[in-house]
């Protein structure tokens, strides 16, 4: 009877005892992503679910991640297959205006300058060591973009899927506070001075609808095996902008991109198991992923120097800043800067022009970048 | 097997290079879409 009794108090305390040092340190990580998207309003919708997901997983023989667990379920169902980027893409493409960028074509080559840090990234990763295709989804934490760095990191590198998508996220957050001082190292005063004149409406309908369709082909053409990414984002802004299809532009942006944002928080968060999180090259690649971003801000702030200079000063070179994918969070950045030096800029549309541009510039970037390493034999 | 450096330099060349002249094309051919479809001219 007694050895009975022992016999059940040791099941009570077996989670506690097969508790390692590390599922403790990821714990606490899991706990400042909550207060981070709770208190702190940094994307709160994705790091609630991951920090859960990544508490989770930590408390041992749970089996949450073991085959038919529920974090794995979770994890099969949609970012094995890469289906959850995918679903989000549409609600995104639901809920973006890209008139912006339609209003003044030119800003699509600011969204271009400002995939510099992928490239760069991915040529350091190679020099620090890391394998061919680990290099290339670090990199792709340039593209500001989550749903991509999830895309590239569950197809081609999915033991840095929990590193890549925290680092992804969480520097999205961050631009408002990692944007102005490169903006400001980069420029002088008269330059963020610069006045830009107020935006006419020059769009028509029939270019806005036409526009998904056309970039969906000929990115298609050129870069084929990101075609998934464009495709999607292109299918919810051909829906937003058809007015034909209310119904399922609305549960694109609302219903089906909620309940995959919590899916794929969870199942992220799931990967986060602190045996295979904290190690030194985990570090390594959030510093990285920082380089990324903050180099995509120094190329999108020069290209925007340069435009500057060959329109005789008609272009602000801070709107360059915008040319990446954190809509609209960075175009506000740059609108607050501006009003910053001098009261009467208003550059919030132009802004969104080059952060549009951008939005297609990290899929493109991606897409492109995935057919390059196709074409030459390394995926 | 390429080496890392030719890989990564391959990769900035013709990834940045083929993702700059992507949107340049983009950028071109919206500008043609707007000239063949003006927004005045589909107001009236």
């Amino acid at each position: 009877m007694v050895d009975a009794i022992l016999g059940g108090l040791t099941g009570l305390i077996a989670g506690v005892s097969a508790l390692h040092w590390s599922n403790l340190v990821m714990i606490a990580i899991g706990a400042i992503l909550i207060y981070l998207g709770v208190k702190k309003d940094f994307e709160p919708l994705l790091l609630v679910p991951i920090g859960f997901g990544c508490i989770l997983v930590n408390i041992p023989l749970a089996g949450l991640m073991e085959d038919e667990g529920f974090l794995r379920t979770i994890y099969n169902m949609g970012i094995q297959n890469e289906l959850f980027p995918l679903l989000i893409f549409v609600g995104i493409g639901a809920m973006t205006d890209f008139r912006p960028v339609l209003e003044n074509p030119y800003t699509f080559l600011l969204g271009a300058a400002g995939q510099f840090g992928i490239f760069l990234t991915l040529i350091i990763s190679l020099a620090l060591g890391f394998p061919y295709n680990e290099a290339v989804t670090i990199g792709i934490i340039g593209a500001c973009d989550g749903p991509t760095v999830i895309y590239v990191a569950s197809k081609y590198a999915k033991e840095l899927l929990g590193p890549c998508s925290v680092a992804a996220y969480s520097y999205m957050s961050l631009v408002p506070l990692l944007q102005p001082p490169i903006m400001k190292m980069l420029t002088t005063r008269k330059e963020r001075e610069t006045v830009m004149k107020t935006h006419k409406k020059t769009v028509s309908d029939t270019t806005a609808l036409l526009f998904p369709i056309v970039i969906t082909i000929i990115g298609g053409l050129i870069a084929p095996m990101g075609l998934p990414l464009l495709a999607t984002i292109m299918l919810g802004n051909f829906m937003k902008e058809s007015g034909a299809v209310a119904r399922l532009t609305k549960v694109s942006e609302n219903e089906i991109a909620n309940a995959v944002t919590l899916f794929l928080g969870l199942a992220i968060g799931g990967t986060m198991n602190g045996e295979v999180f904290v190690k030194p090259q985990t570090i390594l690649i959030l510093c990285l992923g920082l380089l990324a971003i903050c180099l995509d801000t120094v190329f999108g702030v020069l290209f925007g120097k340069v435009l500057y200079y060959v329109t005789g000063g008609k272009v602000n070179p801070l709107i360059g800043a915008a040319g990446i994918s954190a809509f609209p969070m960075s175009a506000r950045v740059v609108q607050k800067e501006g009003q910053k030096y001098n009261k009467k800029n208003y550059l919030l549309m132009h802004a969104m022009g080059a952060n549009a541009g951008g939005q297609v510039g990290s899929v493109m970037a991606a897409a492109v970048m995935l057919s390059v390493l196709k074409a030459m034999g390394v995926i | 097997m390429m080496d890392r450096w030719t890989f990564g330099l391959t990769m900035l060349i013709v990834g940045m290079g083929g993702t700059i002249l992507t949107l340049m094309l983009f950028s071109l051919i919206m500008a043609g879409m707007k000239k063949i479809f003006p927004y005045e001219k589909e107001e009236k």
